[in-house]
């Protein structure tokens, strides 16, 4: 099995998904020759061609819009957003369009589209190139939000929201493109979009989290192994829909829940995914649920002390997770 | 430029002072790069290629009334509007007393309420919208000013771009659009941007002019804007200029720009250098010699080195000032969500 | 008129659907007024336009994306009264949407009419992406979206053409200037007298017709179809109309237009308009005209009918359809 970068693994599926079937179609941004501005569609307008991988004029109302149409008319578009910060000029055709065509028309139109957006910060992106935006968009009945945390799950989650018939919002986490390594089995596989998956076993605490912060806590987790904690890590990889079961069942088997996302903190992911276990688990626990999340602050800034203060860390995680762990 | 000889003395001087602010801003620019190799700086946006453009409009503008709405890309625009290159500098590094936003944003994002630049944001386009609002508030209260956007050519490609001229040439605003149309979008060439050859020529279907200058003529370009300023204050309504330019650098210190066009490419652009095109117009005219540039050049210098050096003394931001200016009237979060 | 493929039987056609349109019009106007119906858009007035420009496509083929003001539009292209019917009354079968969206707000997949919201000029860059689709699958398609004029200062209108000129796709930009923009006019919408005068800024034909006409909407229609077809890209044409009635039943044009103009208007209506010249053509007469009005009346009486006692969706089915898994 090769070992692929977290950007490799989504390059190599694209390049899989392109050669598997010929609908399927890039285009976006800067996409074409320059391969993206990450490089994540390198080399593949050269393997493809330019009706197949395209650059686009600088427009994401459009760049959405006509991947909704193209997608009627027997396409499979996977269109790319440069940065998720520059998705909301498109948000209409996102939630009001792609999410609702398939309700509005009773089952007569659907959409089978993938936008794909790096999003996430610590890459010195300041407000408008570091913004999670999934829950937003989490919110939006019709739509699939996917965040892989793994190359092997980036992989795996792509393929599926690829020959989904539903639209489905892929978000990479920018920092993830190249530090994130793992194996990836070079044949195709899916992994099912809902499903949530245990990242690492434990019994005294449970991180619930998904996308970067996923291989974050897995480090907070492996330093408190050092000091006597078991911790579990819940990888949620899909935050529309959310596996209930599995956090459902985690919550029952530690008793101790801390919830982690870099996305403000305030009607985030954690708000639904603790409400899930008020709903289904409360007297199983055995300490409040906690939250670990970016601040109530509108984005993050460029400065690296501003930067780092408002970063999610892994020490951050493990002293959440340690304070939770003696309560 | 041939129409020099018949200029008068002010006009003169105000060239030499255009020429001054180009050299001013490339050499900030080029103390930028090396900032950003030497690690100290995390990233660099350009206006290599387009001062000569920038400095023919800031000139035709009225400071202490008109406002400017700007890109990434207008070191020249907003160091001609009053910003100094120690405050540029604060800016580069990120630092607490950075006026365009204490270190949050990323280079290049001006905005500097004093002087009459309005802040911007990355998603490109917003600020032509927010130009012609600002325009609109000269109008309702009867003020004699007018307010000059700019923006590159692969923005014009936005709804915003459409909403906001369509927007002020309904309403007659006094509002100066300058595209700078340097060829690209980061990689993609203006072909793969728009099926016409003139940004200019999307002024018909507003009703508007539509003007098309060199850009490394900044005498044609500072005609044009002065132009359009007086159209704008006699109450005639907005003008779109579009001044063919060149960028010299990639698209940001992030960016590989041979990937996407050739050397060749480039070495032709260089022979439309403003700043060296400018020299000769300005020599020709007795204007300007070697000593008078020997001499630029030293005072440039330690005005690039001041700047720098004290905008690396200059302290970084407080991490508790993460919290501030949320909101306006009280900067605690309510429930100190996310804080410890 | 030999040369443009339009036969006296295709005429006729055309003018059945437009006086179909205009009575199925009638009737729903008639349904709101005894609460039966709780909002009407009409086409009142959009006839010619319409069917005109339906009738240079290949219906059922070609791509439609209209708007709420395609009455005339959606029955030339196939739907039927009594779909109309089913979807101004929320029916359970309502083809549209399972009465799931308010009135007019069309799409028929079968049909290839496409599925539209609320939010004016969306369609604009859907009927783009179906033409890319078109291009790259090779399959012979045109898209056609239609829009009024004051959506043309949504930001989309304009990425929309920008995109299509730019990939020379087989796209029609169909504008139905009525003048209002609900109660805004025209001269407060735009700086120009012209939506037409907006494809230069593209690099694309724009082309004004007399929207009241649908022998010359025909026409140019089938010339940017023909266009589109043979790979030139795309085409803004700019169908100069009147709307006879309010936006809407719960709007009161009296607050700002003047009854004047709707009267001058009316002197031009699309309807009589053509009547008068099929008769004098003796494409119509007493004979026929009296027979197509009475099975009009028939088939609208029996949509009526028909959708009136057509059942209302089951509460249950509100959570049906927000996946397809």
């Amino acid at each position: 099995m090769a070992v692929m970068s977290y950007l490799e693994a989504i390059r190599e599926t694209l390049r899989q998904e392109l050669r598997r079937d010929p609908r399927i179609m890039i285009y976006g941004e800067d996409v074409g020759v320059r391969g993206g501005v990450f490089r994540v569609t390198e080399g593949l307008q050269a393997e493809f061609g330019e009706d197949r991988v395209m650059d686009s004029p600088l427009a994401e109302a459009a760049i959405i819009g006509t991947a909704i149409g193209a997608a009627v008319n027997g396409l499979r578009p996977v269109p790319e957003i440069q940065f998720a910060d520059f998705i909301f000029p498109a948000a209409n055709q996102i939630i009001q369009e792609a999410a609702r065509i398939r309700y509005r028309s009773n089952g007569d139109f659907h959409v089978p589209l993938v936008i794909r957006a790096p999003f996430g910060g610590g890459v010195h992106g300041a407000l408008y190139h570091s913004q999670s935006v999934e829950a937003f968009f989490a919110h939006v009945p019709g739509l699939k939000v996917v965040i892989p945390g793994t190359p092997y799950d980036a992989k795996g989650l792509l393929a599926a929201a690829i020959q989904d018939d539903d639209p489905v919002l892929y978000l990479e986490h920018k920092a993830a493109y190249r530090s994130l390594k793992g194996e990836v089995p070079s044949e195709r596989y899916v992994i099912p979009l809902g499903k949530a998956d245990v990242k690492r076993e434990g019994t005294d605490v449970s991180l619930i989290t998904y996308g970067l912060m996923v291989s974050y806590s897995l480090k907070a987790a492996e330093a408190l192994a050092k000091e006597g904690v078991s911790v579990e890590v819940v990888d949620l990889r899909s935050i529309r829909p959310l596996d209930v079961e599995a956090i459902v069942a985690t919550a029952r088997k530690t008793g101790k829940v801390l919830i982690v996302h870099e996305d403000n903190l305030t009607g985030g992911v954690g708000g639904e995914v603790s409400a899930l276990i008020a709903e289904h688990a409360l007297f199983d626990l055995d300490a409040p649920i906690m939250r670990l999340a970016g601040p109530d602050v509108p984005a993050m800034p460029y400065s690296p002390p501003l930067e780092h203060a408002f970063m999610v860390t892994p020490e951050k995680i493990q002293q959440a997770a340690l304070k939770l762990a003696r309560f | 430029m041939a129409e020099a000889a018949r200029t008068t003395g002010a006009e003169r001087d105000l060239w030499v002072r255009m020429y001054r602010l180009m050299v001013l801003s490339r050499a900030l620019d080029h103390r930028m790069w090396i900032l950003n190799r030497q690690g100290k700086s995390a990233f660099v946006i350009s206006g290599q290629g387009q001062e000569g453009l920038q400095a023919g409009a800031v000139f035709a503008l009225d400071p202490a009334v008109d406002w400017l709405a700007p890109y990434y890309r207008d070191m020249t625009l907003v160091l001609g509007f009053g910003m100094t290159p120690r405050e540029v500098m604060l800016g580069q590094l990120a630092k607490a007393a950075d006026p365009s936003s204490g270190g949050r944003q990323m280079p290049a994002h001006w905005g500097h309420r004093a002087r009459r630049i309005l802040t911007g944001s990355s998603p490109v386009t917003t600020q032509v919208t927010h130009a012609a609002g600002l325009a609109l508030a000269f109008r309702v209260r009867h003020e004699r000013a007018a307010v000059l956007s700019t923006l590159g050519e692969g923005s014009t490609n936005q709804g915003e771009f459409h909403e906001a001229l369509n927007f002020a040439a309904v309403h007659r605003l006094p509002l100066i659009v300058l595209v700078q149309n340097n060829g690209y979008s980061i990689s993609v060439p203006q072909s793969k941007e728009m099926a016409v050859a003139d940004v200019a020529a999307r002024a018909a279907g507003y009703g508007i002019p539509g003007v098309v200058v060199r850009g490394s003529d900044p005498v044609a370009v500072y005609e044009a804007v002065r132009a359009a300023r007086e159209r704008a204050l006699a109450g005639d309504g907005p003008t779109l200029i579009e001044a063919k330019t060149h960028r010299y650098t990639p698209h940001s210190s992030d960016d590989d720009d041979r990937s996407y066009r050739t050397p060749e490419e480039l070495r032709a652009q260089k022979q439309d250098d403003p700043i060296t095109l400018f020299r000769e117009v300005l020599a020709a005219q007795g204007l300007w010699d070697d000593e008078a540039e020997a001499r630029l050049l030293q005072e440039v210098k330690l005005v690039v080195d001041d700047a720098t050096d004290y905008a690396e003394k200059a302290p970084y931001p407080d991490p508790a000032t993460l919290w501030l200016h949320v909101y306006g009237s009280d900067d605690a979060p309510a429930a100190g969500a996310g804080r410890d | 008129m030999a040369d443009n493929g339009l036969t006296p039987e295709l005429m006729k056609e055309m003018y059945y659907y437009m006086v179909l349109s205009r009575a199925v019009d009638d009737r729903m106007w008639i349904l709101n007024r005894q609460g039966k119906a709780p909002v009407v858009y009409s086409s009142n007035g959009h006839e010619a336009a319409q069917v005109g420009s339906a009738f240079a496509l290949n219906r059922g083929e070609d791509w439609i994306c209209p708007y709420y003001r395609d009455l005339a539009l959606v029955l030339a292209y196939g739907m039927s009264v009594r779909d109309v019917m089913l979807h101004l009354l929320g029916r359970a079968q309502d083809p549209n949407s399972g009465g799931r969206q308010m009135p007019a707000h069309w799409g028929h997949r079968q049909l290839h009419i496409l599925t539209g919201g609320s939010v004016v000029a969306t369609q604009d860059v859907h009927a783009t992406g179906l033409a890319l689709a078109s291009k790259v699958l090779k399959d012979g398609r045109v898209s056609v979206a239609y829009f009024g004029e004051g959506s043309t200062s949504q930001g989309e209108f304009h990425e929309a053409l920008n995109f299509a000129a730019v990939h020379k796709l087989p796209v029609i930009f169909f504008n139905e200037n009525n003048g209002y923009a609900i109660s805004v006019p025209a001269r407060k919408q735009m700086a120009v007298m012209d939506v037409a005068a907006r494809a230069a800024g593209y690099g694309m034909p724009g082309v004004i017709v007399d929207g009241n006409d649908p022998l010359k909407v025909y026409e140019v229609t089938r010339e940017a179809a023909e266009r589109a077809r043979s790979g030139d890209g795309p085409t803004l044409i700019e169908a100069k109309t009147y709307r006879f009635v309010p936006h809407s039943s719960d709007d009161d044009d009296r607050a700002y237009r003047s009854r004047e103009e709707v009267q001058e208007w009316k002197k031009r209506d699309p309807l009589v308009m053509f009547e008068q010249r099929l008769t004098e053509d003796g494409i119509l007469n007493d004979d026929n005209l009296t027979a197509m009005r009475q099975q009009i009346k028939d088939l609208v009486n029996d949509a009526t009918d028909f959708a009136e006692q057509a059942p209302l969706p089951d509460p249950g089915t509100l959570y049906a359809e927000v996946y397809g898994s």
